[in-house]
């Protein structure tokens, strides 16, 4: 195992790890108490500013500057709404902290709250996750018997409630306006911006939208301090003085053809390779990678050649992925279809477009249907090109949605057909010898039959 | 506020519903709660109860109903089986075998994806990625998490699940007295 000391997870696997007792023999909560008394809530932004902490769910925004957009004394009430809707395929890390150390999740929010002024905060939870729901209940119950919530905390001015909300099993809520839209009770649709929801969010009240794993990380750095922090991860570019660096440990999932599939805490910037292999105990069954997903499937594929790519926010980046996204990484090996994994891909988009934009509902399951017939015979070389003119026509990069979720499903097809361009043609070419280049319209989808 | 009467909803869960409401700066923001709390009483939530939770929460029903139709988990025409499992065919699953995991448990129960039995026991619904690819590939069965499931196996820790299910659901029954359908 590699000589990095976990943090994040350093109570996951130990008894009772999930209860107030454990978390508090850890230090946990002191770090609390210790800025409620001593610190401004703008002196907590700084701290987090100063530590350099990006946003853990997938856009890695800087933390301390997104609570920076609240407006300056507002009357209130202001909100936090933790997003806890994970559900970027391959990504499983919130549900291991919000299990097994729901408090170190919980910490983190109140430290968060104080800091930006909310009073309230709901933590915005997938439907899937029955135990993650009943560990935080509990943790949250704990805390309550504690003084750690409810009204003037410790005998200062700051009141805060801790709300759970569930979700209904619905990709989209992951979306920070369309998680605002579930919570106010309405179908998902994200929302046009601006207004952002720092000005404009929850209930038409300034909110600030940050992740699970972010949480767990404010926790840290209030404990251990910006400078450990920053000691962790790949500093910041001197050349480049609009890049912020990539500091702090991350929880990377990985799963897929992995001898050990499971979630491992590493600093920011390994590679893909030593993940696999100095944690993942190598691709299974002996075989070889053809590839990787390096950070939820919305992000593209790394080909096996890449895997020397550092995991940090701008590695992937680097090699026409669109970027580390939730750092899920999911390893295909070499016996797997590209076809195969598209298809699977382009299910999911259709599946969970929320329908409100045109260009995603139906390129997502055009591109469905289009995948669907290269599978059962009757593709075409066109059908490539029609998969890339969907791909750049369809996302926020276009210009053509309102949220990035079209832009998910664009990546996978537009990184699966230029890497893998010669199985695509192949593939088509062997399954369909009489009609493969054929460029007339044809008759499509469910006339294939859909199973 | 007038109370209309409720053709669904029982007075706890009203209360239950009310319960929550402090939460909230506004009552709408109950919906996804309130439809929660049917479904899990019901296993469904039929349009009589739509029309109940609007009429609680004080909000026209179509918009209720707006609601309850973009998330597809709630089941509006019948009740899911008591075992209502999700079988993920996310990537991480599909890589391990996900696919056969959700043709073989739709064959041995006999029923199509989306389906239940015609005893009402197990619904099979394809899901998407459930969070537990480390587990690859699984299926949420209830509210536990069937792990590294081999199609062979995975009828077998089905019905443990709904051993489970049928007691707690024959104890509840002992404990309270049955809410009559047509009041
Ligand atoms: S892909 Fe099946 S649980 Fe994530």
């Amino acid at each position: 195992m590699p000589p990095f000391e976990p943090v994040l997870l350093e109570a996951i696997g130990t008894p009772e790890s999930h209860t107030l007792a454990s978390y508090r023999s850890r230090g946990g909560y002191a770090p609390f108490e210790k800025l409620l008394a001593e610190k401004q809530p703008t002196e907590v932004i700084e701290l987090v500013k100063s530590a350099g902490l990006r946003g853990r769910g997938g856009a890695g925004f800087p933390t301390g500057v997104k609570w920076g957009f609240l407006p300056k004394d507002h009357p209130g009430p202001i909100y936090l709404c933790v997003n806890a809707d994970e559900s970027e395929p391959g990504t499983f890390n919130n549900r291991i902290l919000m299990e097994d150390d729901p408090h170190q999740v919980i910490e983190g929010t109140m430290i968060s709250s104080y800091a930006t002024r909310a009073t309230t905060a709901y933590i915005y939870l997938r439907y899937e996750y029955p135990q993650a729901w009943d560990r935080l209940q509990a943790a949250i119950d704990e805390a309550y018997a504690a003084g750690l919530l409810g009204k003037n905390i410790k005998g200062s001015d700051f009141s805060l409630d801790i709300y759970l909300h569930r979700g209904a099993a619905a990709y989209i809520c992951g979306e920070e306006t369309g998680l605002i839209e579930s919570i106010e009770g309405k179908r998902a649709w994200p929302r046009i911006k601006p207004p952002f929801p720092a000005i404009e969010g929850v209930f038409r009240k300034p909110t600030v939208v940050n992740n699970v794993e972010t949480m767990a990380c404010v926790s840290q750095i209030a404990r251990r301090g910006p400078e450990w922090f920053r000691s962790i991860g790949v500093p910041a570019d001197p050349e480049n003085p609009r890049d912020p660096g990539s500091y702090g440990p991350k929880l990377y999932c990985l799963s897929g053809h992995v001898e050990k599939p499971g979630c491992y805490e590493a600093p920011l910037g390994i590679t893909l390779r030593q993940l696999v292999d100095e944690y993942g105990g190598g691709v299974w069954k002996g075989r070889k990678a053809k590839a990787a997903i390096p950070g939820g499937i919305s992000m593209g594929l790394m080909t096996e050649a890449e895997f020397d790519t550092p995991l940090d926010f701008k590695g992937p980046g680097t090699v026409g992925c669109m970027g580390l996204g939730t750092a899920a990484v999911v390893v295909i090996d070499e016996t797997v279809s590209i076809v195969d994994f598209l298809h699977n891909s382009c299910r999911f988009f259709a599946h969970e477009s929320c329908g409100q934009c045109t260009p995603c509902r139906e390129g997502t399951s055009w591109n469905l249907r289009i995948l669907e017939r290269i599978r059962a015979g009757k593709g075409r070389l066109k059908d490539l090109e029609i998969l890339l003119e969907n791909g750049n026509a369809m996302g926020m990069m276009p210009g053509s949605t309102i949220c990035g979720l079209a832009d998910g499903a664009a990546w996978p097809i537009k990184n699966a057909i230029n890497k893998f361009r010669d199985e695509f043609e192949d593939y088509i070419k062997r399954t369909n010898p009489e009609g493969w280049m054929v460029t007339d319209p044809v008759p499509a989808l469910q006339i294939v039959g859909a199973h | 506020m007038s109370s209309p009467e409720l053709k669904c909803l029982t007075p706890e869960m009203v209360a239950e519903i009310e319960a929550l409401a402090p939460r909230y700066p506004d009552r709408r923001a109950l919906v996804l709660p309130a439809l929660h709390l049917v479904q899990k009483a019901l296993r469904h939530v039929p349009l009589d109860a739509v029309v109940d939770v609007a009429n609680v929460l004080g909000y026209p029903p179509a918009e209720v109903q707006d609601t309850l139709t973009f998330y597809q988990f709630f089941h509006q025409e019948k009740p899911h089986g008591t075992v209502r499992a999700f079988v993920c065919r996310s990537v991480s699953c599909a890589l391990r075998g996900g696919d056969d995991l959700l043709e073989k448990l739709c064959s041995q129960y006999g029923i199509e994806p989306y389906g239940t039995t015609d005893d009402g026991s197990v619904t099979i619904e394809p899901a998407e990625c459930l969070g537990a690819c480390d587990f690859a590939p699984c299926v949420l069965a209830n509210d536990d998490l069937l792990k590294n499931l081999d199609p062979a196996a995975a009828a077998a820790a089905i019905e443990a699940v709904k051993v489970r299910a049928d007691q707690r659901s024959s104890a509840a029954a002992a404990a309270a007295p049955r809410v009559t359908e047509d009041a």
